[in-house]
């Protein structure tokens, strides 16, 4: 049991590890807006995010959420099977017996605080205190580091393990033919093993069972459409009714506490760094070029949701200001109480031929939830990052 | 060499190998923690919401809080389920209904384990300013989930039942003798 779960893991974990350290890029850390800020040689080489294809971001971060979701009963079961290990004694028969026990303190408490700090900042449920992205992230490397030393160390046993077993002949073996294990040098197998009330076969569907069934009920998040409706326990699930603009909101205008008069026909754009700083109103925005792109909101919290967005190009707004070919652009909200009232955007972000000043969703003026009088929406980046109520946008050589 | 290696292992008790690897890891791991900032670790003013409080509990959160809480139980149902079964032998049903108790629940407990915030409305107030919604439907959806869980287990249950009833009535299936500790998941 022990080592084809640990099969399991050694495989689907990379994976989550992988597209949560690209996420940590998707959020820019050469424009120093990604959390936590100063992270020495723990990352991933740095590079441009692209944005295409448009759902990179939809991918990497669905990815990382769902699999982390699905993986959660194959963990459990995973520290199940090694359970007689907390109990044995003497404590350490060795000081290699005792370091190593001293390295498995990085794996079992990596594993189960980035899953317990995933789950609940999913859910809005910030219990923890303190900052999320600083926790989670220094946590996945003291995880990296016990995962790589206990898959080093480990290798040989399971594939030892693996082979001594046929995976088609336990398929076909009942509960009534389940035999114990033979006692393993290792000390997992129970000394008097109680009558078997469930076969192997029988254990692995039981905790495939669980992923099928925490799939099934999470997924539907970040796909969308009908799958959505499967959503039943988690936040993104909810439907907002069949409009153009009842689709996820991640911010409220209230929480953001947006002065609804400050959108009102007073409301002007201003445009700085270039050659001819200018403020436009919404209906000289609404008189430019518009274009029209189907793009998807996709969120730290692994959900996304896809809309067709019309507006003016942040490039030809670029070129309006006098830089048509800004090095980064820095984007101001109306909102200035949270840690995502600004964000700025690499040149190849602002060049995008998809990259919008959006006006209008669905072909209706945006809502005031989602950030009327005119949002940012761009390919592939971080939901977060899709500045709602601008105030500003100042390019930068 | 090899003479070396064989003294270090007779002495340490493993490869050398391995305490190289071992107290590298633990050189990265200081590593980490000192990018991070020690500071960041403890919290003074909320000293449960602390990294390191968070982070030690995690190593001990499956190991003694869930292990004892679903190995007790296991160990009630299963011999609750033989205390009932001994005192009336001849009253044994077919098929144990163990497995089909313990799969809607287990099911059932970790989609609670997982999805607990939204169920007992913890975090309110930041839903709401992130979402402009309540948490109000997650508790009936739960239930409900969980009360289809079980329905369906029973619903397999008497079929599986039936089904070896019928076996046995012609006299070519399994006897209750075999089947009577777990069913043959």
């Amino acid at each position: 049991m022990t080592s084809v779960l640990g099969f399991l893991l050694l495989i689907s974990l990379p994976l989550v590890i992988l597209t949560g350290l690209l996420d940590y890029i998707a959020y820019g850390p050469k424009l120093h807006q990604a959390i936590p800020g100063h992270v020495g040689f723990l990352h991933l080489p740095y590079f441009d995010w692209p944005t295409r294809p448009v759902w990179l971001f939809q991918l990497t971060e669905g990815l990382h959420v769902v699999l982390g979701l699905v993986l959660v009963p194959v963990v459990l079961a995973k520290l199940w099977s090694v359970m007689p290990k907390l109990f044995t004694w003497p404590p350490a028969r060795s000081v290699a017996n005792l370091l190593e026990r001293l390295s498995l303190l990085m794996i079992v408490g990596g594993i189960v605080f980035e899953m317990v700090t995933g789950l609940l900042n999913i859910q809005y449920d910030y219990i923890f205190g303190f900052n999320f992205y600083t926790a989670h992230y220094f946590g996945a490397w003291v995880f990296i580091t016990g995962f790589v030393v206990h898959v080093s160390l480990k290798l040989p046993t399971m594939v030892r393990s693996l082979r001594s077993r046929s995976l088609r002949v336990e398929l076909r073996t009942s509960r009534a033919d389940t035999k114990p294990e033979p006692l393993d040098p290792d000390g997992l197998v129970a000394l008097e093993p109680s009558e078997p009330t469930i076969s192997r076969r029988g254990a692995l569907a039981l905790v495939g069972g669980g992923s099928l069934l925490v799939a099934v009920l999470t997924a539907g998040q970040t796909i969308g459409g009908v799958a959505r409706n499967a959503a039943l326990l988690v936040p993104r699930g909810r439907s907002y009714g069949s409009g153009p603009n009842d689709f996820q909101i991640n911010r409220t205008a209230v929480a953001a506490r947006i002065d609804p008069s400050a959108t009102s026909a007073a409301w002007r754009l201003s445009l700085d760094g270039g050659t001819t700083p200018m403020t436009l109103s919404r209906p000289t925005l609404l008189a430019m070029e518009q274009h029209t792109a189907e793009l998807p909101i996709a969120c730290v919290e692994g959900w996304s949701t896809t809309q067709r967005w019309t507006g003016v190009r942040l490039r030809d707004l670029a070129r309006l200001a006098g830089m048509p070919v800004p090095a980064s652009a820095h984007v101001r909200s109306m909102d200035t109480s949270g840690v995502f009232g600004q964000a700025r955007l690499q040149s190849n972000q602002v060049l995008d031929p998809d990259a919008l000043l959006a006006l209008k969703v669905n072909g209706v003026d945006l809502s005031l939830d989602h950030g009327f009088p005119a949002r940012i929406i761009v390919p592939a980046i971080p939901g977060v990052h899709c500045t709602k109520w601008v105030e500003s946008i100042q390019f930068e050589a | 060499m090899r003479v070396v290696v064989n003294r270090v292992k007779a002495q340490y008790g493993a490869h050398p190998v391995q305490l190289i690897i071992l107290l590298g890891s633990f050189a990265l791991v200081g590593y980490i923690v000192s990018v991070m900032g020690a500071k960041q670790l403890w919290n003074s003013r909320v000293w449960w919401q602390s990294i390191l409080v968070w982070f030690l509990g995690a190593v001990v959160l499956h190991d003694l809080v869930i292990f004892p809480f679903y190995a007790i139980a296991n160990r009630s149902l299963v011999a609750g389920w033989q205390a009932v079964t001994g005192r009336l032998p001849d009253r044994k049903p077919r098929l144990s209904p163990v497995n089909y108790l313990r799969v809607p629940a287990l099911a059932s407990g970790l989609l609670f384990a997982m999805f607990f915030p939204g169920i007992i409305r913890q975090g309110a107030a930041a839903y709401r300013r992130a979402t402009g919604l309540t948490q109000a439907p997650f508790l009936d959806r739960w239930l409900l989930i969980t009360a289809t869980l079980f329905a369906v287990s029973a619903l397999v249950y008497a079929i599986r039942s039936a089904w070896m009833g019928r076996q046995e009535r012609r006299g070519r299936g399994p006897s209750s003798e075999t089947v009577a500790a777990g069913e043959p998941l």
